[in-house]
């Protein structure tokens, strides 16, 4: 754990990020590029057409989606363990992209329905968990913003991440208990034709650059900002 | 008299007493069950079909009511301060006054349940199913409520938050409760959602009061 150690102090931390930084971007904007490019020069698909396109922009979104909030759980965890700063810093700064990712996902799979379903939304069991781990989020931000005292905030909002954690499975199992009718994963199962499967994994790619990206950012902009209200706190004008 | 029993019976005493929140609740379960008929129009088979489902969310939210008040009232006037001293650990302190809640609004709500039961015409089957799940089901809603009231135990307008926080996690209960009773409507065996409910319950009540007893710990600053 010791390698893990070193860059949580923030110092490394903004060394190492800094010189990541650039090369996320440069992912981001070739991946995105190419997998654009890609998704729009591929055939219709004989069943759905153009509309083909829309996995390409709904699946890495939730895809990220899932990925932000295990991204937060493992913060929270080694913040309520090793009670890392950094940690918590970097728990509060995934939620809000989670949250977006999750919106993301939500809005283009209701886009998507309306063609192939017929209706914009139906209480299928992946849309309401999705729709649910939408609440989560905005719950765990929420208390985020509600509790003053920054060093309880975090350990609050780190419990809430667990227990959201050990919960996400049951609420996903009872969803699809209740009701189904979304497709099954086709990715690795092989399903998917190979002129549909490149663009569909230049885009994810692009989305988890683009999360990486905007994470580092957000991490960045608070160590600062904790900087900047030390100096003023210190008196320097 | 043990720590657990004498501050088991003290938070009893204190919900029949103070405030009378098993009342309050209970009339609050039975005004959201009789605004949904006005809501939804007067059809019995109708009323029948969705019985479950409405007596389910009105039962969470009836119980979400008294939950800010579960440490919160103990936090204020520093009582929390002494019971945390007490040999007792805060995870039994947080089972006891979870058990508490329960005995002072869940187990009110289901004894309600057979009554507005009967004006949503849920046949004597069906509505058996729906009391067996409220008994079941609602020790949950008083587990996981009893981490969000621990969570936002500090915090003055706590009771706004603390539903964005527990109701997405208590999506289970809703769903094997309320499921439980549309499979008896339609005939079918409900013991499968029953067992996942008692599952998703015992789960709650062994690890909520961790959880709880953590987020306790913080705000009292340990």
């Amino acid at each position: 754990m010791n390698w893990l150690f070193r860059y949580a102090n923030p110092h490394e931390f903004m060394r190492l990020s800094g010189a990541v930084l650039p090369f996320t971007v440069i992912g981001t904007a070739l991946c995105l590029l190419a997998g654009l490019y890609l998704g729009f020069s591929a055939p219709p698909d004989y069943q759905q057409g153009r509309t083909v396109l829309l996995l390409f922009i709904h699946v890495p979104a939730a895809t990220m989606a899932e990925m932000a909030y295990g991204a937060i759980a493992v913060c929270s965890l080694l913040s309520l363990v090793w009670r890392h700063p950094l940690s918590d810093i970097a728990a509060r700064a995934a939620a809000p992209l989670g949250a977006l990712f999750t919106a993301l996902g939500l809005i283009t799979g209701s886009l998507w329905g309306k063609p192939m379903w017929g209706t914009y939304w139906v209480w299928d069991a992946r849309l309401t968990s999705f729709l649910l781990l939408l609440f989560l989020y905005l719950g765990y931000m929420a208390l985020w913003n509600a509790i003053e005292d920054e060093i309880r905030a975090a350990r609050a909002a780190a419990i809430l991440a667990l227990v959201g954690v050990v919960n996400i499975p049951i609420i996903k199992f009872s969803v699809e208990w209740w009701n189904t009718l979304h497709q099954g994963e086709s990715i690795v199962s092989g399903k998917l034709a190979p002129v549909f499967l490149a663009p569909l994994l230049l885009l994810m790619a692009a989305y988890g650059f683009l999360f990486a990206s905007l994470w580092m950012v957000r991490i960045r902009t608070a160590i600062l900002e904790r900087r900047a209200r030390t100096l003023m706190q210190q008196g320097v004008p | 008299m043990s720590p657990f029993a004498t501050l088991f019976l003290r938070d009893v005493r204190l919900a029949a007493r103070s405030g009378g929140s098993a009342a309050l609740a209970l009339s609050f379960f039975a005004l959201v069950a009789t605004l949904v008929p006005l809501g939804v129009g007067a059809d019995l088979h109708l009323l029948a079909r969705v019985a479950g489902g409405i007596l389910w969310v009105a039962a969470v939210l009836a119980a979400l009511l008294s939950l800010d008040r579960l440490f919160q009232g103990d936090y204020e006037d520093g009582s929390l301060d002494l019971i945390a001293l007490s040999p007792l650990p805060l995870e039994l302190t947080a089972l006891a006054k979870i058990v508490a809640h329960w005995l002072s609004t869940g187990l009110p709500l289901t004894l309600l349940s057979p009554v507005l039961a009967l004006l949503f015409n849920l046949p004597p089957g069906p509505s058996a199913i729906l009391f067996a799940s409220l008994l079941i089901g609602t020790p949950a809603v008083s587990a996981v409520g009893a981490i969000g009231a621990s969570l936002t135990l500090s915090l003055k307008r706590g009771g706004l938050i603390l539903p964005l926080i527990i109701l997405p996690l208590l999506a289970p209960a809703v769903i094997f409760g309320a499921g439980a009773v549309s499979l008896a409507l339609d005939g079918l065996g409900s013991s499968q959602a029953l067992g996942l409910l008692a599952a998703f319950a015992f789960g709650a009540m062994l690890l909520s009061p961790f959880a709880a007893a953590a987020s306790v710990r913080l705000n009292l600053g340990g």
